[in-house]
């Protein structure tokens, strides 16, 4: 194969993880929009759709499968918001912080004892692990082009939400000023809700068409929420397409690393440029520094 | 009387130590203190914390690395075998000044490695340096921004000791030799040192906490607390928040950098896991869980806690359960458990009441201090 093949492959195989990258870091925005909170159960979110469209994908057709998971994790988080974090709007952002990091332990051990410690998947959407098409040089599998569309196709259409229709409008009016959108009726703890079900519903959609490639396990979501949050950050808070564009650097500077550094080192050069960013525009990339008055709020 | 009112929380730290090392020691059950002395070099790690998050306001989602970055030192210097490199002129001079010392290892061989307190220095050194790189230009970065660029430099560090063979990559460092401190103290895991140890641990710890004590109610701890508050404000009242903010990082660093070396001693071993992100959010989350800007909560609440779960009290359900209890206590009780508890206590208590809740003793006679030196 030859060099520019190579980089080709890389990119694509960099393309393919940071788009599940990307749908974290849209859910942590997305959060973080509406409460000011950092989801750090976004990754679980992820975990819990490939785990239970795996689970149904024994009874019923994947399609009918995925669709159910994707519901019922939506459904979850919206109960998360109902009964842990509504209750708790006194609390300060930390302290709400932790909390979602406790509740992400919790729901991997839920998930390790409902399930146990094995790797699952579901079967490939088109083909097998041995088919493959040959795009410019690169051999890729039809997952990854399955990935890619699932992604793209949410990505837009959630764009289209927030741009267009009224709920979309509502949502960014409470993330830009919750008192205002208050005063013009709009009820910020449902807006909240809906946060959360959009963010675990996207996650758990990621979590089905990823599965077949990287496999379904119970400890999957501590690291995605890590990779997720890197790809919001490097893109900048507030700005979930930001955070797309954000999400898929995270993941091609992982498969660039591969091709010049041992693996064990994948993570190291990521975030060592995560870093230099950070230290050369502390509010990410596309991210516009916040001013601070001194004034008491 | 009343002078001695900031006594009382030491000497009943101090009196509580010995009592449970009594107890243990009348119920046969000395082994506990084992995992006690352990939870107590980390709960060194959490005041360091403390005073970082409570105090300053500032995020750090990093500290297992600085735990790490003594203990590996420290588990490296004195382990690595230097004879074959002594280091040209250098080595004579080295040995002579006691750095360097031979002994002999398990197969009868002479090594040379570097004696205990050289290590210590030199942990403390690497620590100063890594927290002040990491440290300087972190300031820049606020909240969330923060609490990502600490993260990421913890797991930059646990891969590379993962990846390394001379940390010895997945299996950490082992057999480490025993710590030899002035007064026939011995830091080390044997049972027959064990109580010295423990009371060792705990005199560190109480070390720890009048140094923060003093350090919170000076001038250096309200500088902080504005910091914390507004950090524009604290700029405009000029307190140079920037150096203020280093200092802290690096301090609180170089705690978790003390109990690292402790504790690689007398576990005689370090691994790859204690500075990997769950350890550092699990500092993170016991710091939030005593009450952040509550010194007394903060060493009460992840003594305790650690020492349940290094006790195996939970099980297979170790996690869930500390899951849940941070869940809850944080839920419930955001100024951390023990101050419920305190403002009960102190009604039964008749007499002088209470200062208010958030109001910092002391602040009046600091204005007045402050009023007379712009006069002067």
């Amino acid at each position: 194969m030859e060099a520019s093949d190579l980089a080709l492959q890389y990119l694509l195989s960099g393309i393919t993880k940071g788009s599940i990258y990307a749908v974290v870091a849209i859910g942590f925005n997305l959060i973080y929009s509406a409460t000011g909170v950092l989801n750090f159960a976004q990754g679980e979110f992820v975990m819990l759709g490939g785990m239970i469209a795996v689970a149904l994908g024994h009874f019923v057709p994947v399609p009918v499968a995925v669709a159910v998971a994707v519901v019922t994790v939506a459904i979850i988080g919206c109960l998360l918001e109902l009964v842990v974090f509504r209750r708790l709007r006194t609390h300060s952002i930390l302290h709400l912080v932790i909390i979602t990091i406790g509740l992400s332990i919790l729901i991997q051990e839920a998930a390790l004892h409902v399930w146990d410690e094995k790797v699952r998947s579901l079967p490939y959407f088109s083909g097998s692990e041995i088919t493959s098409l040959k795009i410019l040089g690169a051999a890729i599998s039809p997952q990854v082009l399955w990935v890619l569309g699932t992604v793209a196709v949410s990505v837009v259409a959630l764009h289209v939400f927030l741009k267009f229709s009224l709920q979309g409008r509502a949502m960014r009016a409470c993330s830009s000023n919750p008192q205002a959108a208050m005063l013009a009726g709009i009820n910020i703890g449902n807006m909240r809700t809906l946060s959360f079900g959009l963010s675990a519903a996207l996650g758990a959609l990621g979590g089905c068409v990823i599965s077949p490639m990287t496999m379904t396990h119970y400890e999957m979501g501590g690291p995605l929420a890590i990779k997720g949050f890197a790809g919001a950050i490097l893109g900048g808070l507030g700005n979930p397409m930001a955070a797309v564009a954000g999400g898929l650097l995270v993941g091609v500077l992982e498969a660039a690393s591969v091709s010049i550094l041992p693996a064990a080192y994948n993570d190291v050069t990521a975030f060592v440029v995560i870093l230099l960013v950070l230290f050369v525009r502390p509010h990410g990339l596309f991210g516009k520094p916040a001013g601070e008055s001194v004034r008491e709020h | 009387m009343t002078r001695l009112r900031p006594i009382v929380p030491f000497a009943a730290f101090v009196a509580l130590a010995i009592a449970v090392q009594c107890g243990t020691r009348l119920t046969g059950s000395e082994f506990r203190l084992t995992q006690l002395t352990m939870s107590l070099y980390y709960a060194l790690v959490v005041l360091g914390l403390c005073l970082l998050m409570g105090y300053a306001g500032q995020v750090s989602l990093g500290h297992g690395a600085f735990f790490a970055a003594g203990g590996y030192t420290t588990a490296v210097l004195t382990t690595h075998d230097f004879s074959r490199h002594p280091g040209g002129p250098w080595g004579d001079w080295l040995q002579q000044a006691h750095v360097f010392v031979s002994h002999p290892d398990l197969y009868g061989n002479t090594v040379l490695t570097v004696a205990p307190w050289a290590a210590f220095i030199a942990a403390m050194l690497v620590t100063l340096v890594l927290a002040s790189i990491i440290g300087y230009p972190a300031l820049r970065l606020r909240g969330h921004y923060l609490a990502m660029a600490t993260l990421g430099f913890g797991l930059i560090v646990s891969k590379m000791l993962l990846g390394s063979t001379t940390t010895g990559a997945a299996d950490g460092i082992n057999g480490v030799p025993e710590w030899r401190l002035p007064f026939g103290l011995v830091v080390s895991g044997k049972s027959p040192v064990r109580v010295q140890n423990y009371y060792l641990a705990c005199c560190l710890v109480l070390l720890a906490l009048v140094l923060l004590q003093n350090l919170v109610r000076s001038r250096v701890g309200r500088a902080l607390l504005a910091v914390r508050e507004r950090e524009v404000a604290a700029n405009a009242l000029g307190i140079n928040t920037a150096a203020y903010k280093l200092k802290v990082f690096v301090l609180s660093a170089l705690l978790a950098a003390v109990a690292g070396v402790f504790f690689t001693h007398y576990t005689g071993g370090i691994g790859p896991s204690e500075a990997g992100a769950l350890k550092s959010i699990r500092y993170v989350a016991l710091a939030a869980a005593g009450g952040m800007a509550n010194l007394w909560g903060v060493t009460g609440t992840s003594l305790i806690l650690n020492y349940l779960s290094l006790r195996g009290a939970f099980g297979s359900y170790d996690n869930a359960v500390f899951g849940a209890i941070l869940i809850m206590i944080i839920s419930l009780a955001p100024d951390g458990p023990l101050k419920p508890l305190g403002a009960r206590l102190a009604r039964l208590v008749p007499g002088r009441p209470r200062e208010k809740a958030g109001a910092l003793p002391g602040t009046a006679d600091c204005r007045e201090r402050s009023g007379s030196d712009g006069a002067a």
